[in-house]
């Protein structure tokens, strides 16, 4: 796919959306009124676990304004995003898991008369015991906090093996051991979750919502209402921000469309900010423990990891999230060996799920930071230590990971030139410090959540005699740009400017499936569907033009909204006039084209979760500021490069990474989904212990640091023109760079994120007293880890395939910690 | 109880330079008074608590947080909202840069941001970087750290002084 020096793919642009969002007329689900709408609200738990013992609806049925009332048992089918953790309910049925779990809903004429309304529904509880922590989860495996899971609280357990890691660790020169802890945090996108259902004039269901994956709303609708999917059509409002926040199919999506259908009226609700914080589907708390073989002159030889998850209350993305903590350790530097348990519990707090980076910037900060302390051990650079150990182009990892193109030497050497770093590393005065963290992520996920043969990605064109082209894909706009990579894409292929191309997207109606925004897929993957899409229009229309004008179709050019010889350019005709040449030949035009990614060589059970069409590359130098004093940490400038491929418009991409900064920061620094016990004279249930903007912190203009972005492009033949993702990677190496500068200005290890004043200060005061000037975890507890999966690594003659897989799975169940297979919800 | 026209009182105000007249509830904030009686629904709204920006519009010129607000206390007062900052179908300044920046990703501080930042330019026509920085500082962002926005206020800030020179 080559690119053109006038066409729009690589150069800075403006978006093909701008002008809607700069004149406030992007409708969001909020924004859309109808006639005859109802509002709904919901009635949460007070209690983090409990039975329901009864639920008398009478006094809010007969408030006025009231129109429907329902509760649990008008929606008995459960559902989730993954296919293994169907364990939601759209309202609580005879459990409560969290405080905020929905239990019933009041839809009426307005919000305030819905909402006096479940203050006037009368629900009976029985307390049950609170699992507030993982150690809680390990400890207790009765009352189940789901009937379903690997073992009692623990919801899943993954062990896997690649080779004899026990025999590289005795074997290396240098054995590291450390644990290290990260705090969960959310997504907090501006925009509250909303959603509004109705039924058409012809009967049909339609649903708007602020969803990122519009495909996977549709079949939890169908499950639930047990709807023909094709009588369904869910319609996917530009995001107000997204973050992996709405990518599950939530409550309120399926009560709005169960109200809308019964009463048939339109019904809306929109979450308030205390809602969206008991949505959450964030960052999980991970504590994991890193044992990693080095040889003497600083090559890795080995890594035992194991992580343990805080799941919160339901599966949601859970078991993707727990192989992902494991999953790319080995795609950014060579790890000859691997072996990876990872273990999810359940506990009675929202559920956590996917935040930009799912699951993988728990375990890269402990991976950055130990390596940072393996240079300092080994009398390395870090930066040279990083580059020696990067993994190699075109290989398969231990982990049967495919690393094709990977720029990240190149991101390294960008990032130490531009920052200084052989002037600062160990050079600065006391309180200044910088600290260098890489990181890799995926380019979309090589699998489906729902595993089949279909494309993961469609786009149709439509072609007419106006000369206008409509793209129709149901990605979904979440802010990062889908829109216009759709309409560079198109545009790029037939020679027209971004702002010719109409985009239709995020509606199963009218769009074929995408499987939605996440796990940073759409650009390569809609991309791809677009360029062939593209393409096959461009051969219909060049045909009739060859004909035309007698030239022969490979001298043909789309450009400048024209279609001409390139030896004659003179010699041409219109894009317009070569649509109608082509619409008189052919009739009506219409192309379409789909994209599914390779097939993985990972043959074993748990290596769907990793594989990807190919992975982008990054590398941050971050510069702290400490008052010894105090602790108090300011980080006044950031360098990043990212290996972006190609990028198709620059201007977002800059975007996304300078975005990923600061969310990247507000983790490293501030941002925390914790939780409280309330008094002991109200409830000691476990809040939120802060569901607001204000207390949860966040950067604002005056904390975001300066920014200096280098793009790293080295076309990668796997993504459309060259290019990979942009969205997730770049927030993966700040956290561990900030945990590293902060040791390179005052000498202690933060081994815990966030990294706050209060913890600087006592590892400080520590230091001071003479003793170890580090905070963090000591210990891992002991998890009943089963016996791992052995994968012999390609290099040691392995073919994908576990070798010791049946025997294992008896054992593993006869020893009570696996579930047996096919054991669903 | 839901309400019903007796308990409503009228409004008047000035809404991007039109009169308008209306029967609201009189507990509600500016903001569903815009967003639900006269659906200006460029304002959004992140938190209704004052606490994101997302909802900031002008009121007589200055920023005001129209969650915070009752629809009654703007009474004959002068609202200006997205919706009214391009005019004679030109974008504002600060809508161009934007839009030529990168500065919306979502799209959803966007109108707060804009606003704000208006407001800034009215008062201070080449603001330094620190003063935009502050200016904007009660405005959440999730998407673009900010960077973006700054510099698109920055160029609109010298668009807008060399028109003047040359007009």
């Amino acid at each position: 796919m080559s690119v053109s020096p006038t066409g729009p793919v690589g150069r800075p642009r403006r978006r093909v959306d701008a002008r809607a969002k700069v004149i406030g007329q992007t409708r969001f689900a909020d924004d859309l009124f109808f006639p005859r709408m109802l509002h709904c609200r919901l009635l949460r738990s007070p209690h983090p676990h409990a039975r329901i013992v009864s639920i008398d609806t009478s006094r809010a049925q007969a408030h006025p304004g009231v129109h429907l009332v329902l509760t649990g048992d008008a929606m008995p089918i459960p559902y989730g995003i993954l296919p293994v953790s169907h364990d939601e309910h759209a309202l609580c049925r005879d459990v409560v898991r969290f405080v905020g779990d929905p239990v019933a809903a009041v839809v009426a004429a307005d919000e305030s008369a819905a909402a006096d309304a479940c203050a006037l529904i009368d629900v009976v509880y029985e307390s049950l015991r609170t699992f507030a922590s993982p150690e809680d989860s390990l400890a207790y495996a009765e009352p189940r906090i789901h009937d379903y899971g690997d073992t009692g609280n623990i919801h899943k357990l993954v062990a896997l093996e690649f080779g004899d890691v026990d025999a590289a660790i005795a074997g290396s020169d240098h054995v590291f051991d450390d644990v290290f802890f990260f705090e969960g945090n959310t997504h907090l996108p501006l925009e509250q979750h909303a959603a509004l259902a109705l039924r058409d004039p012809d009967g049909k269901l339609v649903v708007y919502s602020s969803t990122q994956t519009p495909h996977y709303l549709h079949r939890a609708l169908a499950k639930v209402l047990e709807m023909p999917a094709a009588h369904i059509r869910v319609i996917a409002t530009p995001n107000g921000g997204g973050f992996g926040g709405k990518s599950d199919p939530f409550n309120h999506e399926v009560v709005v469309a169960k109200a809308a259908w019964l009463l048939d009226r339109p019904v809306k609700i929109c979450l308030s900010r205390e809602e969206v914080f008991y949505c959450h589907r964030g960052r999980h708390p991970v504590l994991m423990r890193y044992r990693t073989g080095v040889s003497k002159d600083g090559r890795l030889t080995g890594i035992d990891l194991q992580t343990l998850l805080d799941g919160g209350a339901y599966g949601s993305y859970g078991v993707a999230s727990t192989f992902y903590t494991g999953a790319l350790q080995t795609v950014t530097y060579r790890v000859p060996r691997y072996r990876f348990r990872g273990c999810r519990v359940f506990t009675n707090k929202p559920p956590c799920g996917p935040k930009r980076g799912h699951g993988t910037p728990q375990s890269r900060f402990g991976q950055e930071v130990q390596l940072d302390k393996i240079a300092e051990t080994l009398q390395m650079d870090p930066a040279a230590l990083r580059i020696l150990n990067v993994a190699p182009p075109d290989t398969l990892t231990a982990n049967y990971l495919h690393v094709r193109t990977i720029g990240l030497a190149e991101c390294i050497r960008r990032v130490t030139a531009s920052s200084g770093w052989a002037e600062k590393f160990r050079k600065l005065p006391n309180g200044r410090g910088v600290g260098l963290a890489c990181s890799s992520y995926l380019s979309g996920a090589g699998l489906p959540i729902n595993w089949n043969d279909l494309p993961h990605s469609g786009v149709q064109l439509k072609l007419d005699r106006s000369g206008g082209v409509t793209a129709f894909c149901g990605a979904t706009e979440i802010g990062q740009g889908s829109d216009d990579v759709l309409a560079a894409c198109v545009a790029e292929v037939l020679g027209l400017d971004t702002f010719d191309i109409r985009t239709i997207t995020g509606d199963t109606d009218l769009t074929p499936v995408d499987l939605g925004s996440y796990s940073s897929r759409v650009t390569l993957m809609m991309g791809h569907a677009a360029v062939q899409a593209a393409e096959r229009a461009r051969e219909i229309l060049a045909d009739a033009v060859s004909r035309k004008l007698d030239v022969p179709k490979t001298r043909l050019v789309f450009a400048s909204r024209r279609v001409f010889d390139c030896e004659a350019p003179d010699r041409g005709v219109t894009f317009q006039e070569a649509v109608c040449l082509a619409e008189a030949v052919v009739g009506t035009i219409g192309t379409t084209g789909s994209y599914t990614p390779p097939k993985s060589a990972a043959k074993f059970k748990g290596g769907g979760v990793g594989p990807s069409p190919t992975y982008s590359y990054t590398a941050a130098v971050v510069e702290v500021e400490v008052d010894p004093g105090t602790g108090w940490i300011t980080v006044p400038r950031v360098w990043i490069a990212h290996d972006i491929g190609r990028a198709i418009n620059p201007t977002l991409v800059r975007g996304q990474v300078e975005g990923s900064v600061y969310m990247g920061l507000g983790e490293a620094l501030m941002e925390e989904q914790v939780f409280r016990r309330l008094p002991a004279r109200l409830s000691h249930a476990l809040v939120h212990k802060f569901p607001s903007i204000l207390e949860y912190k966040s950067l604002t203009s005056l904390e975001m640091p300066e920014v200096f972005t280098d793009l790293v492009e080295n076309p990668d033949s796997a993504g459309p023109f060259g290019a990979k993702e942009a969205g997730q990677g770049p927030l993966l190496p700040i956290m561990p760079a900030v945990a590293n500068a902060v040791y390179d200005a005052v000498g202690v290890r933060i081994d815990e994120i966030p990294v706050t004043p209060e913890k600087i200060l006592k590892a400080l005061i520590a230091k001071a007293a003479g003793k170890p000037a580090r905070i963090g975890p000591t210990a891992f507890p002991e998890v009943p880890w089963p016996e791992p999966l052995q994968v012999t690594p390609p290099d040691e003659g392995g073919d994908g395939r576990a070798s010791n897989a049946p025997a294992r799975a008896k054992r593993n169940v006869d020893a009570g910690i696996e579930a047996k297979a096919g054991v669903r919800p | 109880m839901p309400s019903d026209t007796d308990s409503k009182v009228r409004l008047s105000l000035d809404v991007n330079g039109e009169r308008i007249e209306a029967l609201v509830d009189p507990s509600k904030t500016l903001l569903e008074v815009l967003r639900e009686d006269l659906q200006l629904t460029g304002t959004k709204h992140g938190c209704e608590l004052g606490e994101c920006g997302a909802c900031a519009v002008l009121v007589d010129g200055r920023p005001v947080l129209s969650c915070l607000a009752l629809g009654l206390e703007c009474q004959d007062r002068a609202v200006t909202t997205i919706e009214g900052l391009a005019a004679n179908g030109a974008l504002h300044p600060l809508q161009e840069a934007f839009a030529d920046f990168g500065s919306a990703q979502c799209g959803y501080c966007t109108p707060g941001i804009i606003l704000t930042a208006a407001a800034l330019l009215e008062s201070d026509a080449r603001p330094s970087r620190d003063r935009i920085r502050e200016a904007l500082s009660g405005n959440l962002c999730r998407c673009t750290g900010y960077l973006q926005i700054i510099e698109a206020v920055e160029a609109a800030a010298a668009a807008t002084a060399s028109r003047k020179v040359t007009a």
